[in-house]
């Protein structure tokens, strides 16, 4: 099956030093893809390679056949891609709610003339789009306090709207960065369900992660980074069991 | 008693057209500003459309209407050269970049000899009638509270609030941006060529940074984050002096120091104390008392 | 030629010191300060008082002024500024904060002195003899222009000796480069800043005075064209940038200069927006600035 997301050798460095160094990974389409090595690693990188926050200096990366290496994040989410951040970035005086509805941008379809004029379409359309996103919140497992301002939701709440949010795009590919980082364990259960889910319905999963259990758990193929370079790809036994992932997390909890 | 309110409105009624020319200045910058973009180019936009539309009335013999859509029209399309370029830098460099292109086109009418340098165009012919410039801040008005809550309203917003996470959602923000450039110009642009027909000159010292400076402080005043906001800045600080005017002789200070005084502090008090403006301060008034009465 | 080029120098050192007055604050707070104008028309007429009415002599009055003018700017930090600095958007909210203290500051001027043009005493500035005319690159040079090269000179070297050679200079630099990092190591982070604003301010405030008393005029609306050539100047020179500053500083004066005796007065002004535009679009970094203007 050909994947829906390939780097091949892609390099970025900043000043002198090599973020991701020759890296290559593939996630086929509805895959939950992890992404996992030690701090600095490289990983939140290759999201933002991916995400288009970030140009390659080297290499390509290919997203359903097409080249997508230097195109800004707003093309790259045309195309089908969605992400959370990994310090929260949702629009702090937006509702919760608003939040998800901005996350639909892309499938809204209205002309501006429709918007200026209030037109039935255009209204309708507004319409649809909050109960979507009232929909997806629920979803996520939020469904009281969606009107407030997003910045007193609690952190974990927080990054449940954030994927709310990501959803919204209906995307082919959902890129979670540390997603469960500050959750407690109901919640971090509450995610894992949720990106089964997600895969289920037809969408790529590459996730970004410390919580190397919740990998385990919930990821079809893990590909490890140490030091911007891929150092063990393959199933979670496979990645468990290899020498090379286990002398690089020494000291580190499973 | 309506023979009362009617000699009021007499009074005072080019003051108010003077508010409401105001207030769509101020929103012509309230447009960039609600994308988080400090684009303070007005003044050189509403010299542009002034002089264009006073041109085409005295030497071209333009029908009124069609002059008003050519001062709404040049500095609208005169945007898209500026804003390609310039709205790619942050915060203050935009700021600066926009205040000098304002400043270019007022040295420039300085310079140039057709349109007299710096003493302007005089014996413009009174076009405008009031209920023309009250039309056109409703229209524009009607425009901006339909954005609010639609697919484009929440994308502004969003690039306000955090630009690379709006990005993220596909919102092409390089494009918004420069749509709310152009239609500030295009409103700054009508209101220039409105006023030229009502005060029947034109001269580049109508359009110094000065001016500019006065359209942020109304929109900043009466709240960046809501359309209404720069209307209720405008009448604040329009009406103001004139109060003011009143109150001077009898405090002793001079009333031009005194309006820049009060300007001034009213300015540093709703930076500080009221950031949302004067638009939010039922909201928060609201908010204090419900934290104040028992549960 | 060399007439033009000390013209050019003696304009472009005053263009120099206030410009460093405002690439010192945005250096440090990432701020614009507005009101820099009206601390350098205030000062001017602070200068004048002190010159006219108190009798003291320009050399003791000039540091009383600059004294005076970083006190200003003291209280300006304090009031202004300082309770932003927690805001998200605090250089947009700092620059309208800056703007009302301007604004008030303006008041000020034109409740006490008026709106006219006020000139520094006859004498103030000893005229020297003519028949014997000083010389510089083989131009001649009034006293009036020496002396403000000089006094320019001065302080650019205080400045930097300050800069790089005193502790409280290295402060500020840790601070301009990361507050968080600088507060972390020891550093009292508010007193760097304050200290960044009174140097400013005195800075400003000496560019004040010499532009008074190099075109004899003072007045509450002086600082209007010097603000915006002074906001080229530092985006030339690169923001946060000292050095950039004062290069750029003296370019904008040599040209200037250059300008009005080859196409005429009234380009003059355009040379600086000219200059800000080119720059902007090519070069957003200035010529020596290491801040990024772009888009994070």
């Amino acid at each position: 099956m050909t994947p829906l997301l390939s780097l091949e050798r892609v390099y970025r460095s900043f000043g002198g030093v090599r973020a991701v160094d020759g890296a290559a990974l593939t996630v086929a389409p509805a895959e939950v893809h992890g992404l996992i090595g030690p701090n600095g690693a490289g990983k939140t990188s290759v999201l933002n390679l991916v995400s288009g926050f970030l140009a390659p200096n080297a290499g390509r990366i290919v997203l359903g056949g097409r080249s997508i290496q230097g195109l800004g994040p707003d093309r790259v989410a045309a195309l089908g891609v969605a992400r959370t951040f990994q310090s929260i970035r949702l629009f702090p005086d937006l509702s919760a709610r608003d939040n998800v509805v901005v996350g639909q941008h892309l499938r809204r379809r209205a002309s501006l003339v429709a918007q200026l004029l209030a037109l039935p379409s255009a209204r309708a359309e507004g319409r649809s789009a909050r109960e979507t996103a009232a929909a997806l919140l629920e979803r996520v497992g939020l469904s009281d306090r969606i009107l407030e301002p997003a910045r007193h939701l609690s952190y974990g709440e927080q990054r449940r709207v954030e994927i709310a949010r990501a959803l919204g795009s209906a995307p082919r590919l959902l890129l979670l960065d540390e997603p469960t980082a500050g959750m407690n364990p109901p919640e971090v259960r509450a995610v894992a369900e949720l990106i089964r889910k997600v895969a289920a319905e037809g969408r790529a999963v590459l996730l970004v992660e410390h919580n190397v259990r919740l990998v385990m758990e919930v990821c079809e193929r893990i590909t490890v980074l140490d030091f911007g370079k891929v150092i063990a790809e393959g199933t979670p036994s496979e990645v468990a069991r290899d020498r090379a992932v286990i002398a690089a997390y020494l000291g580190s909890e499973p | 008693m309506g023979g009362l309110l009617s000699s009021l409105y007499e009074t005072y009624q080019s003051t108010l057209a003077y508010t409401a020319l105001n207030s769509l200045l101020a929103l012509s910058v309230y447009t960039s500003l609600s994308c988080g973009q400090l684009a303070l180019g007005s003044a050189g936009f509403a010299a542009l459309g002034a002089y264009s539309a006073a041109l085409l009335t005295l030497q071209a013999h333009w029908p009124f209407p069609l002059a008003l859509a050519a001062g709404l029209a040049v500095p609208a399309l005169l945007a898209v050269p500026l804003g390609l370029p310039v709205l790619r830098l942050r915060g203050v460099f935009l700021a600066i970049a926009t205040v000098g292109f304002g400043e270019v086109v007022r040295l420039c009418l300085v310079n140039w000899e057709y349109v007299n340098g710096a003493q302007g165009i005089v014996a413009i012919p009174q076009k405008t009638a009031v209920w023309m410039i009250y039309l056109a801040l409703g229209v524009v008005l009607f425009l901006l509270a339909r954005l609010r809550g639609s697919k484009w309203g929440f994308a502004l917003e969003a690039i306000r609030e955090d630009e690379p996470a709006a990005r993220s959602m596909g919102i092409p923000v390089a494009r918004y941006k420069l749509s709310m450039l152009v239609l500030g110009a295009a409103m700054a642009g009508l209101a220039g060529a409105l006023e030229a027909h009502f005060t029947f000159m034109v001269a580049p010292n109508g359009f110094t940074f000065g001016r500019v400076v006065d359209m942020l402080v109304f929109a900043v005043v009466g709240g960046a984050r809501l359309y209404l906001g720069p209307v209720v800045g405008a009448a604040f600080l329009t009406l103001l002096p004139e109060l003011l005017r009143e109150l001077a002789p009898r405090v002793g200070i001079e009333a031009g120091p005194l309006r820049l005084m009060v300007n001034g502090l009213i300015l540093l008090a709703v930076i500080l104390f009221l950031p949302s403006g004067l638009v939010s301060l039922p909201g928060r008034l609201r908010a204090m008392r419900a934290a104040r009465s028992p549960p | 030629m060399g007439q033009q080029a000390v013209n050019g120098l003696f304009l472009g050192s005053i263009y120099a010191l206030f410009a460093l007055g405002y690439t010192l604050v945005f250096g440090v707070l990432d701020i614009l300060n507005l009101a820099h104008a009206a601390v350098f028309m205030l000062a001017s007429f602070v200068a004048l008082v002190l010159v006219s009415d108190l009798h003291l002599h320009l050399l003791l009055a000039l540091p009383c002024t600059m004294a005076l003018a970083g006190l200003l700017g003291l209280l300006l930090e304090r009031v202004a500024f300082r309770p932003l600095r927690s805001r998200a958007d605090s250089n947009v909210a700092g620059l309208i904060s800056s703007l009302a203290a301007a604004t008030v500051l303006e008041a000020v001027a034109l409740e006490v002195f008026g709106p006219n043009v006020a000139r520094f005493p006859f004498g103030t500035l000893p005229a020297g003899d003519p028949a014997h005319p000083l010389h510089l690159f083989g131009a001649v040079v009034s006293r009036l222009q020496l002396t403000i090269i000089g006094v320019a000179v001065i302080l650019f070297l205080s400045l930097t000796f300050l800069v790089k050679r005193t502790r409280l200079g290295r402060e500020v630099r840790a601070v301009a480069e990361s507050p968080r990092a600088a507060r972390v190591l020891g550093v009292n982070v508010d007193r760097a800043i304050a200290a960044s604003f009174f140097i400013s301010s005195a800075l400003g405030g000496a560019a004040g005075v010499l532009y008074g008393l190099a075109f004899n005029s003072i007045s509450p609306d002086m600082g209007r064209s010097v603000e915006l050539k002074g906001l080229s100047v530092i985006i030339v020179g690169g923001m946060g940038s000292m050095p950039g500053a004062v290069l750029a500083g003296f370019a904008l004066g040599l040209t200037e200069v250059f300008v009005v005796a080859h196409l005429g007065g009234s380009w003059r002004d355009a040379v600086s927006f000219a200059g800000l535009f080119l720059i902007l679009v090519l070069r957003p970094h200035g010529l020596l600035g290491a801040v990024s203007p772009r888009e994070a």
